[in-house]
């Protein structure tokens, strides 16, 4: 996909998924043949409700952009409650990263259910959309290298 | 030392029309502890599998990354080929690069290195993945059937003809459901209790089947293989092993004007009740609310006629609990009340009724005996207006679905009218027909020639009553959109079927998922239309969307052969993914610090406390421990753990790091 035309800055966009809604939703994509971005890369997990947010630190001290968590709609969680869960950990994550002076731009959270691969498609334009405007993230990086993952060590 | 192979698919042209899948496997040979890295054409065929089991004997791999479609699609298959050549199954990963890659970018750069990203990803992963054996957990071959319709009791009866244990749990004091109260059944006409009670004498006798009536679900707990059902047993304020059914209490009872709920209202019963003569089991309960005994305190008549001494007014709701193997749900449904219409009249006059209170005027055991009389004054009508669609496929009630069996039931309704009053005329307003069943179009012919049923096709927009008549104004679309007027003697609302009350309260004790009008959902529209997606939980008939009988008697059948199917096996083999407290040598133990948040947080009620006990049985720290039978591997614990000291197997800490530092260090 050609999308550099004046800068080249391509985002890199990491996206957390739960294995039964939004992976399956993202596959559904595929299948459907719908075209998107290609700077989100998915991880998989078993359900948002999984998703420890120092993973998303993790992301942003590597060199990620922009961050996309997404599971099922709530009362449709493989397990029930798991992500009424992980929106409220994501409730607090948010006021960190607003404390840490990150754009809350960069960090999505959305439900996407197993039929929706066209929903799918249409966040990771838009979130890519989005950090291609804002640019790279390096000042969070920096910041969250040091200060968080400074004792517990880089790889 | 890590020896990982890589092999990467181009499915046909799927993945190579737009990703570079030699460069990937080119790539790939370098990453860091990949021992082999190949391309390969069709990579799920036989030689494609051959080419990976071959590879894992040659450099003794310890961990596989096939790279290809989507692991929902063919994580068994490379599983299993990886245990068929002595690797582990959990060492085998599948990287996703056709539905998350090639499908959905064009071909170029940026593709190909996103498949690099994707492959270097899981190479890391499956560097840190464990050899894990799966979980074996014995299954209690009993069934709980939710539901004593017909659906419950067909699906009852196929489950104990096959060898296995069933309890069936009904809310109401008799089985039977809607189907025992419907007069004659479409497209035959035959009569729905000479079907239907036959077979409810045949799960009382059933040696296999134990039948709590008057009787709710208080909680389950577990999983497939193994729930743990409570059972409210509501107190019938009888004893009914003592109880002979002679029905003395009924005929002398004082309180005798309590509309009966089998009747729809329209007939009577006493405050000591069976629902119906041919009730299963034939034995009556005290209605506590209406009993003047419990009102006022005193009364008492039906202890003193009883021969057998059987009244216990002192009895109390007991509990009853059972290991089940699977669970199946029948709970039915209801149908819309004619309050629902201000339009119709709010149910303010007594002869606009809905289609199940027409049902009890034309059977031969209802209110009437059989004969059509009008509710308010027992008069015949002599004109009857049929609407069908009352808040089916009507938005503004909320309600766009079509109820599927109105169009049909009503046909019937106004041809047993035409046959028990052959002077009168029977009107039906309807918006379109939809008769699709084996011999249903023929029936709806049937109705329209030979029993002159007047199909008018339009909305009805008001009935109003008029000197004792009620005035119903319609439309006929056909002709132009003219207005039709109708002088009625008796109005039928075909009310929409609605999911049956408590069916939310019921879903969210089971974690049954529903839609938003309340019926339980199915696994798959379409591959799964009798499972839900707990696992272990089955459906059938009315409660998953109204189906009438032959429908929801096929489904029930579908999901007993399911049950059936689950209980062929003595074990039940589950993926070993799941959540374990990590345990350290003393003096630690464990760094599990003690908080219990994970308790809270697990909806599987998989997790309780251990104690960690010294020679002496001092007890020198608790800590979380995680039933292995009942955790479903969704890892909710482990992001709460404070004290990282709960891990899940599969998509441990190390395994999860590693993935996003490699995704993003190209």
């Amino acid at each position: 996909m050609e999308t550099n035309n004046n800068n080249s800055f391509e985002p890199k966009v990491v996206a957390f998924v739960c294995n039964w809604c939004t992976y399956a939703g993202a596959d559904l994509t595929g299948t459907s043949r719908i075209k998107y971005a290609p700077n989100v890369k998915i991880i998989r997990f078993p359900c948002t409700g999984r998703i420890d947010y120092m993973l998303l630190m993790k992301a942003f001290a590597n060199g990620a952009d922009g961050i996309i968590v997404s599971g099922c709609h709530p009362n449709d969680c493989h397990y029930t409650s798991g992500n009424f869960h992980a929106r409220r950990r994501w409730m607090i994550f948010r006021n960190l990263c607003d404390f840490i002076g990150m754009d809350m731009n960069r960090v999505v959270f959305s439900w996407v259910s197993a039929a929706e691969g066209a929903k799918w498609a249409e966040i990771v334009n838009t979130t890519v959309d989005t950090i291609r405007q804002l640019g790279p993230a390096t000042s969070f990086q920096k910041l969250i290298k040091n200060s968080v993952f400074e004792e517990v060590g880089n790889e | 030392m890590a020896r990982i192979g890589v092999f990467i698919c181009h499915c046909g042209e799927n993945i190579s029309a737009t990703v570079d899948c030699e460069k990937v496997a080119k790539v790939a040979s370098e990453f860091p502890g990949v021992a082999v890295s190949v391309d390969y054409k069709y990579m799920c065929s036989d030689p494609g599998q051959n080419l990976v089991k071959e590879a894992i004997i040659e450099h003794k791999l310890t961990g596989v990354v096939v790279s290809a479609c989507s692991p929902r699609m063919h994580e068994p298959t490379f599983r299993n080929a990886c245990a068929e050549a002595g690797l582990n199954p959990f060492l085998c990963e599948m990287a996703n690069i056709r539905e998350h890659c090639s499908w959905v970018h064009e071909k170029g750069d940026a593709t190909t290195q996103k498949a690099i990203d994707i492959v270097r990803t899981l190479v890391e992963k499956v560097k840190r993945n464990e050899a894990l054996a799966p979980i074996y957990v014995p299954i209690s071959k009993t069934a709980v059937v939710i539901g004593g319709g017909v659906a419950g009791i067909q699906a009852a009866l196929d489950i104990a003809d096959a060898g296995h244990k069933v309890v069936m749990v009904e809310r109401e004091p008799s089985i039977g459901g809607h189907m025992s109260q419907l007069s004659e059944t479409f497209p035959t006409l035959d009569c729905s209790q000479c079907i239907l009670t036959p077979r409810m004498v045949d799960v009382a006798r059933h040696p296999n089947i134990t039948l709590y009536t008057y009787a709710e679900i208080e909680s389950v707990d577990g999983s497939i293989g193994n729930f743990n059902v409570k059972i409210r047993l509501k107190s019938k304020s009888l004893d009914e092993k003592v109880c002979t059914g002679c029905g003395a209490c009924i005929q002398k009872c004082p309180v005798k004007k309590i509309p009966s709920e089998f009747e729809q209202g329209l007939g009577m019963r006493t405050a000591i009740y069976v629902p119906f003569p041919q009730a299963v089991p034939n034995k009556p309960v005290i209605d506590r609310k209406n009993c003047t005994y419990y009102i006022k305190g005193k009364c008492k008549v039906c202890e003193i006629v009883c021969p057998t001494k059987a009244i216990r007014f002192d009895q109390e709701d007991s509990f009853v609990e059972v290991q089940a193997g699977a669970l199946l749900l029948a709970t039915g449904f209801d149908v819309l009340k004619t309050s629902a219409f201000p339009e119709y009249g709010y149910g303010k006059y007594k002869d606009v009724i809905d289609g199940l209170q027409f049902e009890r005027l034309a059977s031969a055991s209802g209110p009437t005996k059989g004969e059509i009389r009008r509710p308010s004054d027992g008069q015949i009508p002599k004109k009857i207006v049929f609407i069908a669609c009352a808040g089916s496929r009507d938005p503004a009630k909320g309600r766009e679905y079509c109820s599927k069996i109105c169009c049909m039931y009503t046909a019937k309704h106004a041809m047993l009218y035409k046959h028990k009053v052959h002077e009168g005329t029977p009107y039906i307003f309807y918006m379109d027909i939809r008769a699709t069943g084996k011999m249903y179009e023929e029936f709806v012919r049937r109705a329209i020639e030979e029993d002159e049923v007047k199909y008018i096709r339009g909305r009805v927009s008001q009935v109003y009553e008029k000197n004792g008549k009620l005035i119903v104004r319609g439309v006929d679309t056909l002709l132009m959109g003219q207005p039709v007027e109708i002088e009625a003697d008796m109005v039928v609302l075909a009310t929409a079927g609605i999911a049956n009350q408590g069916s939310e309260e019921l879903a969210q004790k089971l974690h049954v998922s529903y839609d938003k009008h309340k019926f339980f959902s199915e696994a798959h529209p379409k591959l799964k239309p009798v499972e839900t997606n707990t696992a272990g939980i089955f459906l059938a008939g009315a409660c998953q969307s109204t189906k009438d009988i032959p429908e929801t008697v096929a489904a029930a059948s579908g999901a007993a052969a399911k049950v059936v199917g689950l209980f062929s096996n003595d074990m039940l083999k589950r993926d070993p993914l799941i959540a374990i407290v990590k345990k350290s040598p003393p003096p630690v133990y464990s760094s599990c610090t003690g908080c219990f948040m994970c308790i809270q947080v697990c909806p599987y009620q998989a997790i309780d406390k251990e104690e960690i006990k010294d020679r002496n049985g001092n007890i020198i720290k608790t800590i979380s421990h995680i039933n292995p039978g009942l955790c479903q591997g969704c890892g909710t614990c482990v992001a709460f753990c404070k004290s990282k000291s709960i891990d899940i197997l599969g998509y441990n800490h190390d395994q999860v790091y590693a993935e996003v530092s490699a995704l993003l260090n190209e």
